[in-house]
């Protein structure tokens, strides 16, 4: 009786072997970068808003504070929109007939909200607290990126898990005095690991132990 | 099981025997097959009607699915910030108002915590007198009340909608026609009332409508057999060291069970083996909550509490004896609990309970006069609800007017009479003969359905209003939210009536205490600031009001002059009573049914039997015996069920074997069976109402209880979760601690060394938290587990999940009875949330390190890691885990996701979930300190079961604050740690049992 198998199916059984294994490898890839991707994690997307709002012109232009608008940064995990009232104390008196802050003129005058859309939205198991990151030196730019800089507001970066942890595992590669974490154009000094640890140490910063227990930041 | 096997297992125990039901006794080859499984067999498998090749196809499909979704975007979501941000909201931050809920006429008082404008958590007022910061199980619950779906939401007209302006003009129809009669024809039916702003508008109706009659009805508060009590006593358990309890749950029900809770514990919370505790001796038909935790219960009849009072007061000279005792109730207890009253003048406390006739409040009252207690530890003063004081009487009287048609209009006011009024009135056929009938309620319930008009009713975190607490102190309610469904304050028809129609509760009540600080009201009230001081203006004294939820200066229990309580009538001795027993008792958490829909407490295992979703009839086990019925079921499922006939009514409901309930006795529990209640409430349970008559609302005697072939399945969480007899409670008496302050240790196992583990030691050295719960103060109430609940979003899971033992509670309540099965001679309760091991077991076999340990010693759980392998829960000796084995959390009714405390996640499907000591809690003050750089002081941080704790049972704090009082309490001798034989190394730890028993009692 003759073969079933001809002798070529030896290499294609071991073809298929390294076929399936190069399969899985790829299809882990795949998945591994799609995880990280600009289109899931939304880096780098412009989201559209009722009212064109641009930060570079109001922070980088005008030189408003951050404070004047995200009032609680500095007292609650929310840092805060502002109401429609915040854009009315200018805005009752500059460009009061411009079209583009019709929007705003109507919530005022209608008493009807603004609906933003959320450009920083983290997972709704995270909860991530404003006020503990700006009393211990993070720049509101370390994570914003130059907001000053942004016509139109986007997330700078990719907010995953493993990006939270860069800065949780080794602060003092991020940390600045507290006086600079509202300057949007502070550089980090060539020293910076000598004043992160220097900031660490002034700040009570907690350890990595502390930082990276999964109840700070899950609950 | 027969009583030889049982005898000779107790035999067969060392020391102290505990155990926690009848099945555990019997230990037949079923139950150990029951305990044995964490859930019961089948629990994890898919039994559904769907089959089984249905439901992997349908996984194969959903996981194909689930992989794909995995990769879809999140979608957009929006911010809404205000228009105008009001002056004191900071985003993300809550605010606390105080307030105050109103429960049979009487003062709960609250802090309500606000999320933006959405009030999510009740927590009890710390300053007000009658709360010091605890809170009852209704005050708990009541917040998911006000988001309830099926709460009645627009104004009907014969069933049709129609606008609350509509129904005013309709109204001012009724105001000028009676009027003009006197309102001879007016009657207005109404819970008992308390509130000074709507006495005063009652009171101005009856001057306008002098021939207008006001009664009043509820079937829990305000009810009597045998005549109201002329007085309404107020006691100071931290000044009693002997205390007599006949018939009263002083502890677990009532308006004053907090601050009463407080006192009691105040007195058993030792410090160390030398300190003195207080004696607690209870009478009483029922186990209750106070009962379990008397020196010294026996368990007589409701008609026998009675004659034990009469002949306890004719042991110290107080009247005759009179009436029928068991032998040892009249040789052993009355001597001694007399002979220990008598050495503890003024020192020493008689409590009557709601539930006796009135014959015995007078005699508790003579008592108390003749050993010099009036005055010191217990103050008699005019009831602080307004009359009618006796609701049967009152509602017997409505009804006998409206069959005579003497009655035009009534107006039914948060009443739901249709449901609970006596059987043998036949109100409803009475009520139909009435022209006009109104009713004002938060339910379209069974009332509403009779009636041409129904208003619905706000909510009391929705309406302005002011209501007296028990000892007299006048609270204030402010609204945290705008009604959500149209609903208006009672008092905004009260005032419509008064030819006012319009006004808002707002402005009726500030106009009252405008008026009041005026001088120029009825009633005058001090109107003082904390010190005392009178306050310059009206502004200044609301505002002040407002702030602290209450006016000082009208608490009697902090010192202010009570109304004086006027002498008792003389009462003619009750009809004697023979036979077999039925004792009614409201449902302890749904009460007569208004909390029916709220799924809280339909879950929350009812203190000592812990049936859920459903009402028993509690029988002892003699009584069992004598009927034939089951006593070997096993876990939850099916139970028999029993027919009881008192006269020509008879009901068949199924039985509940309660040992330490009275021989002869059945106890029945009214407030299940709801026709109209809502999506949670509708049709659960039976209805025991039909078998209470006006004449005997409380107890009666005569009954024939036969056994049926029917059985029927009830959800007891009693068996769940077993630490399989490992004693996990432990007791010693007084004397022994204190001669040997070692027993509690002795008690224990071997503890292993520290060093005696294969993990390196870890060091802890920020915080380290740590809880300790001192069992001698805990009263088993329940009310840790509904504060948990509302605090971290814990989903209702239904009686058909809590009969496979899903039930989500993060903190359970076990209870353990000690020795004979047929009187119990302890009952204890034992609050077990998560250990906080500090060798955690679960964590080192989760494949996906979804539980872990955090710096300060907290046994993290981290749902987004979770793949639902539940070995952790397998492999915790606790069973403190809980799965979702399904979708629990409600992500559809929208009404519900505002209650959600937005500082917890909600859990999904396939997620393991477990107490975390409150971590939001903890991380929140966390913050605030080091933004601060201040330290966190002692107590800063409480856990939502701490905080809730009318006892002050649970202490948490941090183990390396060396002043901290958790520290303390783990010094003491008395502290052990739960199967700490096994090296787990508990963060909890508990406080052992010391009773304190009377050496003539044995």
């Amino acid at each position: 009786m003759s073969q079933i198998f001809p002798r070529s199916a030896n290499a294609l059984a071991r073809m298929s072997l390294a076929g399936v294994l190069f399969l899985v490898v790829l299809l882990g890839w795949i998945v591994f970068m799609l995880m990280r991707a600009p289109w899931l994690t939304k880096q780098h997307e412009f989201v559209d808003q009722p009212v064109q709002f641009s930060h570079a012109h109001h922070v980088g232009g005008e030189g408003i504070d951050c404070r004047y608008c995200h009032t609680s940064v500095e007292n609650s995990a929310f840092a805060g929109i502002p109401p429609t009232k915040t854009c009315m104390n200018c805005h009752s008196q500059l460009w009061t007939n411009a079209a583009i802050l019709e929007p705003v003129r109507a919530s005022f005058r209608d008493n009807v909200n603004l609906k933003w859309n959320r450009v920083h939205d983290l997972p709704d198991f995270v909860y991530f607290n404003h006020q503990i990151h700006v009393r211990q030196g993070v720049g509101c730019a370390t994570c914003h990126g130059r907001v000053d800089q942004m016509p139109l507001m986007y997330q700078q970066n990719t907010l995953l898990m493993e990006w939270c942890l860069d800065c949780h595992r080794a602060p003092e590669k991020y940390l600045r005095p507290r006086e600079e974490v509202f300057n949007m154009a502070y550089q980090a000094p060539e020293n910076q690991l000598e004043l992160g640890r220097r900031l660490k140490q002034e700040y009570n910063v907690a350890d990595v132990r502390h930082m990276t227990s999964c109840s700070v930041c899950h609950r | 099981m027969n009583l030889a096997d049982i005898r000779s297992r107790l035999d067969g125990l060392e020391g102290r025997a505990f155990w926690r039901s009848l099945e555990e006794l019997a230990d037949t080859p079923d139950f150990r097959e029951y305990v044995h499984r964490e859930f019961p067999s089948q629990a994890s498998e898919f039994t559904d009607p769907a089959g089984r090749r249905q439901f992997l196809k349908l996984m194969g499909a959903s996981l194909a699915l689930a992989g794909v979704s995995a990769c879809t975007r999140q979608p957009q979501e929006t911010i809404v910030p205000y228009v105008t941000q009001p002056e004191e909201i900071v985003p993300g931050r809550p605010l606390f108002f105080a307030t105050a809920m109103e429960l049979g006429g009487l003062a709960q008082p609250l802090l309500a915590e606000s999320h933006m404008g959405r009030p999510t958590k009740l927590e009890g007022n710390p300053e007000h007198p009658v709360s010091l910061g605890g809170t009852d199980i209704h005050g708990q619950t009541s917040v998911l009340g006000l988001y309830d779906p099926d709460r009645s939401r627009t104004v009907l007209n014969q069933g049709t909608p129609t606008t609350w302006s509509l129904f005013l003009a309709a109204l001012q129809g009724v105001t000028t026609a009676q009027t003009a009669l006197g309102g001879a024809s007016l009657r207005i039916l109404t819970e008992p009332i308390s509130s000074p702003s709507v006495l005063d508008q009652l009171e101005m109706l009856m001057s306008s409508m002098p021939d207008a009659k006001w009664h009043q009805w509820d079937p829990v508060f305000g009810t009597w057999q045998g005549g109201a009590p002329a007085a309404a006593p107020v006691y100071r358990f931290d000044r009693a060291d002997v205390i007599v309890s006949l018939d009263a749950d002083f502890l677990g029900a009532g308006a004053g069970s907090v601050r009463y809770a407080k006192d009691f514990s105040s007195r058993r919370r030792i410090t160390t083996p030398q300190a003195e505790q207080n004696r607690l001796y209870v009478v009483e038909p029922v186990p209750t909550v106070t009962g379990a935790k008397a020196d010294h219960r026996l368990a007589l009849k409701a008609r026998e509490v009675g004659a034990f009072a009469s002949a306890l007061g004719a042991a110290m000279g107080v009247g005759p004896a009179s009436g029928e005792l068991p032998d040892e109730a009249r040789t052993r207890w009355i001597p001694a609990v007399a002979a220990d009253l008598q050495a503890h003048r003024g020192r020493s406390v008689v409590v009557a309970g709601p539930h006796q006739p009135a014959a015995v409040h007078a005699l508790a009252r003579a008592m108390n006069d003749a050993l010099g207690n009036t005055g010191e530890t217990v103050h008699y003063m005019a009831p602080v609800t307004a009359s009618p004081a006796d609701g049967t009487a009152s509602i017997a009287e409505l009804v006998r007017e409206m069959n005579a048609g003497q009655v035009e209009v009534v107006v039914v006011i948060g009443s739901n009479p249709v449901f609970t009024a006596p059987a043998d009135l036949g109100f409803a056929e009475a009520f139909a003969k009435v022209p006009t009938r109104i009713h004002m309620g938060l339910y379209h319930d069974e009332t509403a359905e009779l009636c041409h008009w129904h208003v619905p009713q706000a909510h009391f975190l929705e309406a302005w209003g002011d209501v007296r607490a028990f000892d007299g102190t006048v609270s204030l309610q402010q609204p945290l939210i705008a009604p959500l469904y149209d609903g208006h304050a009672p008092i905004e028809v009260f005032s419509a009536l008064n030819s006012a129609p319009g006004a808002t509760s707002a402005e009726i009540v500030k106009e009252y205490w405008t008026r009041a600080f005026a001088g120029e009201t009825t009633t005058s009230w001090p109107l003082v600031d904390r010190n005392g001081q009178k306050f310059a203006t009206f502004d200044a004294f609301w505002r002040h009001a407002l702030h602290d939820g209450f006016l000082w200066g009208t608490s009697v229990l902090a010192g202010a002059a009570a109304a004086p309580a006027p002498a008792e009538a003389p009462v003619a001795a009750p009809a004697p009573m023979t036979g077999t027993e039925v004792v009614f008792r409201p449902d302890p958490l749904v009460l007569d049914g208004r909390f029916a829909n709220n799924g809280w407490l339909q879950e929350l295992p009812k203190p000592i039997s812990k049936v859920t979703w459903d009402a028993v009839a509690y029988v002892s086990l003699g009584t069992a015996e004598s009927l034939g019925l089951d006593t070997t079921r096993v876990g939850n499922g099916d139970v028999n069920v029993i027919e009881i006939a008192v006269q020509d009514r008879t009901l068949r409901m199924p039985v509940w074997i309660l040992p330490g309930t009275a021989d002869d006795t059945v106890v029945v529990h009214f407030g299940y069976g709801r026709r109209r209640a809502g999506r949670v409430g509708t049709d659960v349970g039976t209805d025991a109402f039909p078998l209470r008559t006006s004449l005997t609302p409380w107890f009666a005697g005569g009954a024939t209880v036969t056994r049926t072939d029917d059985t029927y399945p009830i959800a007891s969480t009693q068996n769940h979760f077993s630490m399989e007899g490992r004693h996990p409670v432990r007791v010693v008496d007084a004397e022994e601690y204190r001669s040997n302050p070692e027993s509690v240790a002795e008690l224990g196992h071997h503890r292993p060394p520290p060093e005696m583990s294969l993990y390196p030691p870890y060091e802890y050295n920020g915080h380290k938290w740590g809880m300790a719960i001192d069992l001698n103060a805990c009263t088993g109430c329940g009310v840790c587990v509904a504060a948990c609940v509302a605090e971290n979003n814990i989903p209702v899971v239904g009686k058909s999940q809590v009969m496979r033992s899903r039930e989500m509670h993060w903190i359970r309540v076990d209870t353990y009875f000690e020795g004979d099965p047929h009187q119990p001679a302890g009952t204890y309760h034992q609050p077990v949330p998560c250990q906080q091991c500090e060798n955690a077991p679960c964590e080192v076999v989760c494949p996906v390190a979804a539980t872990v340990h955090s710096d300060e010693g907290l046994n993290d759980m981290v749902y987004n890691r979770c793949v639902g392998t539940r070995y952790c829960s397998n492999n915790c000796p606790y069973k403190v885990r809980r799965f979702n084995f399904m979708l629990y959390s409600d992500f559809t009714t929208q009404e519900l996701r505002a209650q959600r405390n937005p500082d917890v996640t909600i859990r999904s499907r396939g997620v393991m979930e477990k107490c975390t000591y409150c971590v939001q809690r903890i991380n929140h003050a966390r913050i605030d300190a080091k933004t601060a750089g201040t330290p966190i002081p002692d107590g800063t941080i409480q856990t939502a079961c701490e905080q809730a704790c009318p006892a002050d049972a649970i202490v948490f704090g941090d183990l390396n604050q060396a002043d901290s009082r958790v520290v303390a309490l783990k010094a003491q001798q008395r502290n052990y740690g739960l199967l700490e034989e096994t090296g787990t190394r508990p963060r909890t730890t508990y406080l052992a049992v010391v009773r304190n028993p009377n050496p003539a009692l044995g």
